[in-house]
């Protein structure tokens, strides 16, 4: 029994659904769904700033290695901050992060260096990744909305076929197995590509598009077939709906009922669909930056994993982490416009 | 349960199962026919194919087809352990919290949201600067990794079960949550979750093998594909069929693993439009998409 | 056939198969004159909706139209090619459809709908006027707010009238209502029908009524096919069919049917409709007809004309006995005094912090042994709500429920095991109410092994006793839900209630999602069990017919209050509350109408 729903009678005066538009609830929804991102990344940073702080030994320890001088690594310890108790090092971090301000890379400071900003050091990898995500998300839209309904149009026929057994191979497909296969074709066979995406520091990666060719074509391989697949469900299961099969059954020519009644209902899905790809490009990147050695924010991440320089790690993670519950924010923004019940009724 | 066995009979299953059969095979019948040790050092580093190494040589020396044929026991065995460690847990904390609602539900849910706030490999990564890499790591830290997804699917699965008369009938007669749990929800969720498994073992083959490759997992001189692909990307013109071929039989692994999935999904009754919880479980939970128990008037 | 030669709608020889081969629908054919009514009446499964959807010149996928041919106005409807038929549909032949929510674009603007169809059969643009005459037809405001309005700011009944003016707007000769009305309240119900009725009237439309409610087709149609496993069984004037039956499945139909003026004993039809992979060679009903001969299981009777008018597809037509109704039911007499169950000063609320709904409040009510009390409301009215606090699946915000004079903790969990066992619930759902991974018997035996401390032999022979009460046959209980129909669900889920050996059973609407030749049955088990087992009953329902049926006294519920209550004969006779009073006047009944009668003398 649904809790809204009102009683009889039903008068013709009665219009039930209809609200008063003084509260402005779609910018009460916006704040809130806003103020929830916030609380995510706040809750999302602590976890961050845990996971890397909390370690067994300091990255002194890691630098100078477990030998050394206690003396000495007491010493490093504090030029970088790690003597002060934990909740102090967390608000100090945060409100730093919160000014772009990350701190001092800790294992720079550990080998002697007196001021390491982190923030210049991936500014540029931060920059790189971004221009790889968003040539990506530009090849990435149209191709997996086109396959898409193309395949949900044609469904349980031979393109759909086609397109759904591609999909289920490439979305089973590791970023490093494709990315090495590539370079086997473009660099060994072909030999028509660098192997390795290097690039002189403060270069502009568009500066040389050719070390994007491949990184590019790494992340559209397993990230396309994810999208075609939910724009080809989208699409069949808008076909199914009775309002669809009422506008053939209404005499309306097919086009119309294509355009004006599947594709407008099917894709406003598609939205969120796109923006979990974007957060997976951003979180993929780790592997395909690797393999082609290319200068991102993700093979900045491992580097300073692997020299276990936590500030740096932290900085990147939060990062990150922004963006990914940044773009799933913008997505529920963009359904919100585009889906006119959750519009006219949050 | 009377079409068990189905999904071996479409296509789409059979090719599955063929080619898990035989990346199977070679992963744990090939140290049986190796013609060396994984770690024997046979010739010169990076030679191609000839002089009794069959597909050549890798970086170091080793003979490439043995490394091929003791690479794969640890592929298939880190996956396996990681999917079942994250399926228990995805499981219990999924159930728990779609049944009990209140307090226990909003933390547990919260908590899988935060993790789900990290791009997967990043979590992973913070979890290996905390506590090191290892082997113990990898499995937990993938399983973790996974169990958020499986959770919000169990979650949501329960949730709907839930509300079904059968379970408000065995709460009003005072059954124990227990044997709510264990007679009412769990069996009726399951086929929600196989039709997951499939999906879920090949993220998990995906991601210990990523782990592998980026070198935060197993450490040298063990024999495994991914690690392969790895350390012999700078012999990749000298001998390329030292990548190609462990990069073929991962990528066939989860191919196979993938179309056996999608394959015991759709027989479970799950039409191929409702799948979209195996692809991706936000979308699913978006999209209200989630319960694989078929139901109502057979016509 | 008694189709004259001008007629407007021709359905000859029709047939129907899935792709696999299996029949669907099977030598249909029907006719109907320009301005006149055909009530097209079956079960589930009978296959009336796909006959609906072919007179659009749509075959479902999966189907495939074997033979026959449609006319409508003289123009033949292209069954093997959508496209050419397409052009047909709104013109000649529209729809109106059976779930109007989601049967409109949620991404549309009512205005936006509307011109779609008008410019579908239109050259040209259609302006707000078109639209606006469109929605004036149906009494919807022809605001330009209103037509800016999505889909979803509009009640259920605006929605189907919106649909309505859909089929309407390119003026067909012929509309065809699929279940129109099934999915709204009796009061809108009442509302919508009038409006077509009237529409029908003014404009000489003729319309094909689909529905599987009986009542409801007797108060629009002229002509009246009863469809059973795909084939027409009867078909001729609605007044001749209505009162005098003479396919016995016609007139198990029809004594099946509650009726809330005359309360009498229903006769349900025994067993279950045949599945479509099951009909026989000879006559479908012949497993549940009563007067079947030998011949009748080996060959198909045909479809005959009797000398009235009518025609019959039955051997024994002539046998079948003139419509008995069962006598005028006898309140059954409350043996003792004093209640079992009662319920004081309920309150109970929906929703948490902030956001409550009072689902229901200021209830009171007592149940006696062998007394059954009718909670009667539209949805909404808060009667599922009171159903579940009083088994305590639901804690009352206010007041309190007594189980023989002892008070009931607010949950299941933390009353006694006795409590529990004496107060027992059928759920409404058949599809929800039984655990789909469990054989039947298990689930039966349940509840004596857990609240009556049965042993494993013994919780055996119960159900075996149980299956014999709700007579179902004992072999059922190795099998799984889903290999039964909606109707055994329903009696397995009576049975596991009864494993308890209640003093109380709580029945929320259990009927409601039966077909009625079912219900008729499962309602005479409830009335046999209530007597046998000196039950006390509340019965949940929102049909009027089903309370006169089976309850002793009512109470009529709204937006969560009690608004009247008494014995059912004062109530439904001598309404005082005026929503009892609208109540009753919407609820439609079975009749032949002299009304109507008079209608078609008139027009001839």
């Amino acid at each position: 029994m649904s809790v809204t729903e009102t009683a009889l009678p039903e008068p013709l005066s009665a219009q039930p659904a209809l609200r008063p538009r003084t509260a402005h609830p779609l910018l009460r929804f916006v704040l809130r769904r806003v103020a929830t991102g916030l609380l995510t990344l706040a809750v999302a940073s602590f976890v961050v700033f845990l996971g890397t702080a909390v370690v067994p030994g300091s990255p002194a320890t890691a630098v100078l290695g477990r030998l050394a001088n206690k003396q000495v690594v007491a010493q490093v310890d504090r030029r970088i901050g790690y003597d002060k108790p934990l909740p102090e090092r967390y608000v100090t971090w945060l409100f730093g992060a919160l000014h772009g301000d990350f701190g001092n890379s800790a294992v720079a400071l550990a080998q002697g260096a007196t001021s390491a900003p982190i923030w210049p050091i991936i500014r540029d990898p931060l920059l790189n990744t971004t221009t790889l995500a968003v040539i990506t998300v530009i090849f990435l839209i149209p191709l997996s909305l086109l396959l898409g309904v193309i395949a949900g149009l044609t469904h349980g026929r031979l393109p759909d076929h086609v397109i759904s057994v591609l999909t289920l191979v490439f979305m089973a497909l590791p970023e490093f197995v494709v990315g090495a296969l590539l370079v086997v074709i473009f660099f060994v066979v072909l030999n028509l590509l660098p192997p390795v995406s290097l690039l002189s520091p403060g270069a502009k990666p568009w500066s040389d598009p050719q070390i994007l060719v491949m990184p590019v074509l790494t992340l559209l391989a397993v990230s396309v077939a994810w999208t075609v697949r939910l724009v080809r469900v989208g699409t069949i299961e808008t076909i199914r709906t009775d309002y669809v099969q009422m506008a053939r059954l209404q005499g309306l020519p097919e086009r119309k009922v294509v355009r004006r009644y599947v594709l407008r209902n099917a894709l406003a899905p598609s939205v969120q669909i796109f923006a979990l790809s974007i957060q997976y490009l951003f979180g993929g990147v780790i592997v395909t930056e690797t393999v082609f050695d290319y200068p991102g924010l993700g093979n900045q991440l491992l580097q300073a994993v692997t020299s276990h320089d936590d500030t740096q790690v932290q900085a990147i993670a939060f990062i990150l982490a922004g963006v990914y519950i940044a773009i799933n924010i913008i997505a529920d923004l963009i359904v919100l416009v585009l889906v006119p019940k959750l519009r006219t009724q949050t | 349960m009377r079409h068990r066995l189905r999904f071996a009979r479409t296509r789409r299953g059979q090719f599955g199962l063929v080619i898990v059969a035989i990346v199977l095979a070679i992963a744990l019948l090939g140290p049986f026919v190796s013609p060396h040790g994984p770690s024997q050092l046979t010739g010169a580093p990076g030679a191609p194919p000839g002089g009794g190494h069959l597909l050549g040589t890798d970086y170091l020396g080793h003979d490439v087809l043995s490394r091929v044929l003791w690479g794969g026991r640890s592929v298939i065995s880190l996956a396996l352990s990681a999917t079942a460690l994250g399926f228990a847990l995805g499981t219990t904390i999924g159930l728990i919290a779609g049944y009990s609602r209140g307090i226990v539900d909003s933390l547990l849910m919260r908590s899988v949201d935060v993790i789900l706030a990290f791009p997967p490999l990043l979590f992973f990564l913070i979890i290996v600067t905390s506590v090191g890499y290892s082997e113990g790591v990898l499995i937990c830290g993938v399983a973790v990794v996974q169990a958020p997804g499986i959770a919000r699917i169990v979650y949501s699965a329960t949730r709907e079960v839930s509300v079904a008369a059968y379970v408000e009938a065995a709460v009003a007669r005072g059954e124990t949550t227990a044997a709510i749990l264990r007679r009412e929800l769990l069996p009726n969720t399951l086929p929600t979750l196989i039709a997951n498994l499939g999906l879920t073992l090949t993220y998990s083959v995906l991601l210990t093998a990523a782990v592998n490759f980026l070198g935060l997992g197993l450490q040298p001189p063990a024999a495994n594909w991914a690690l392969m692909i790895s350390e012999n990307r700078t012999i990749l013109s000298l001998n390329p069929w030292a990548v190609v071929v462990p990069a073929t039989l991962i990528a066939a692994l989860t191919i196979g693993v993938n179309l056996v999935g999608d394959a015991i999904s759709i027989s479970l009754g799950r039409s191929e439009t409702t799948v979209d919880a195996r692809v991706d479980p936000a979308a699913a939970i978006m999209q209200g998409n989630l319960i694989a128990t078929p139901q109502g008037p057979e016509t | 056939m008694t189709a004259s030669p001008q007629a407007l709608l021709d359905v000859t020889d029709l047939t129907i198969e899935l792709r696999s081969g299996l029949p669907v629908v099977q030598d249909i054919s029907l006719a109907l004159n320009r301005g006149a009514t055909l009530g097209l009446v079956g079960e589930s499964g009978s296959g009336k909706t796909t006959v609906a959807m072919t007179l659009l010149g749509y075959v479902r996928p999966g189907m495939r139209v074997v033979h026959g041919q449609i006319t409508i106005a003289g123009e033949g409807i292209d069954l093997r090619d959508e496209k050419a038929a397409r052009r047909a549909r709104g013109r000649l032949v529209s729809l109106v459809p059976q779930d109007p929510a989601t049967s409109l674009n949620p991404a549309l603007r009512i205005g936006g709908t509307i011109r779609d169809v008008l410019e579908a059969h239109t050259s040209g643009h259609a302006n707000d006027v078109a639209v606006g005459e469109a929605l004036d037809r149906v009494h919807l405001p022809i605001t330009g707010e209103f037509m800016r309005r999505f889909p979803h700011q509009l009640s259920g009944g605006q929605q189907q009238r919106v649909l309505i003016a859909c089929a309407l707007a390119c003026s067909p000769p012929l509309v065809v209502l699929d279940e129109p009305t099934t999915g709204l309240d009796v009061v809108t119900q009442a509302q919508i029908l009038a409006q077509i009725d009237q529409l029908h009237s003014e404009r000489e439309l003729a319309m094909v009524y689909v529905s599987h409610d009986l009542a409801v087709v007797s108060q629009l149609a002229d002509r009246i096919a009863v469809m059973y496993a795909g084939r027409i069984v009867e078909h001729g004037p609605a007044s001749m069919v209505l009162t005098r039956p003479r396919h016995p499945y016609t007139r198990g139909l029809i004594g099946s049917s509650p009726d809330h003026v005359t309360p009498r004993q229903l006769h349900g039809i025994p067993g279950v409709a045949v599945g479509l992979g099951d009909r026989p060679t000879g006559c479908a009903f012949a497993p549940r007809c009563a007067q079947r001969v030998a011949r009748c299981e080996l060959e198909l009777p045909p479809l005959e004309p009797q000398q009235d008018g009518r025609s019959v597809r039955c051997f024994e037509a002539e046998r079948t006995p003139p419509l008995q109704f069962g006598a005028p039911l006898a309140p059954a007499t409350p043996a003792s005094a004093e209640p079992i169950l009662l319920v004081r000063d309920l309150k109970a609320v929906h929703g948490t912090r902030g956001h409550t709904f009072t689902a229901a409040e200021d209830i009171s009510f007592a149940v006696r042994r062998s007394e059954c009390l009718a909670l009667v409301g539209e949805s909404g009215s808060g009667k599922s709500t009171i159903a579940r606090v009083i088994v305590g699946l639901h804690p009352p915000a206010a007041g309190e429920v007594q189980l023989d004079g002892r008070r009931l903790a607010p949950l299941a969990k933390e009353r006694s095991r006795d409590e529990r066992r004496r107060c027992q619930i059928v759920f409404q759902n058949p599809y929800e109410s039984l655990n789909p991974r469990q054989k039947v018997e298990e689930q039966v035996a349940r509840p004596a092994r857990l609240l009556r401390g049965f042993s494993r032999a013994d919780a055996r022979a119960a159900v075996t006793e149980l299956f014999e009460r709700v007579r179902l046959p004992t072999r059922l209980g190795e099998k799984f839900p889903s290999e039964l129909s909606g109707g055994e669900r329903q009696r397995v889920a009576i049975a596991r209630a009864l494993a308890a050996g209640p003093a109380v059973l709580i029945c929320d609407e259990v009927t409601s999602a039966l077909d009625v030749s079912v219900q008729a049955a499962v309602l005479d088990v409830l009335i046999e069990l209530q007597r046998e087992l000196e039950l006390g009953l509340v019965f949940i329902t929102h049909n009027l017919g089903v309370v006169a049926t089976v309850a002793d006294s009512v109470l009529v519920l709204t937006r969560g209050r009690i608004c009247e209550r008494g014995s059912v004969n004062e109530v439904l006779h001598h309404p005082s509350d005026p929503i009892t009073q609208q109540l009753l006047a919407a609820a439609p009944r079975l009749r032949a109408t002299a009304k109507r009668d008079a209608l078609v003398s008139e027009r001839a």
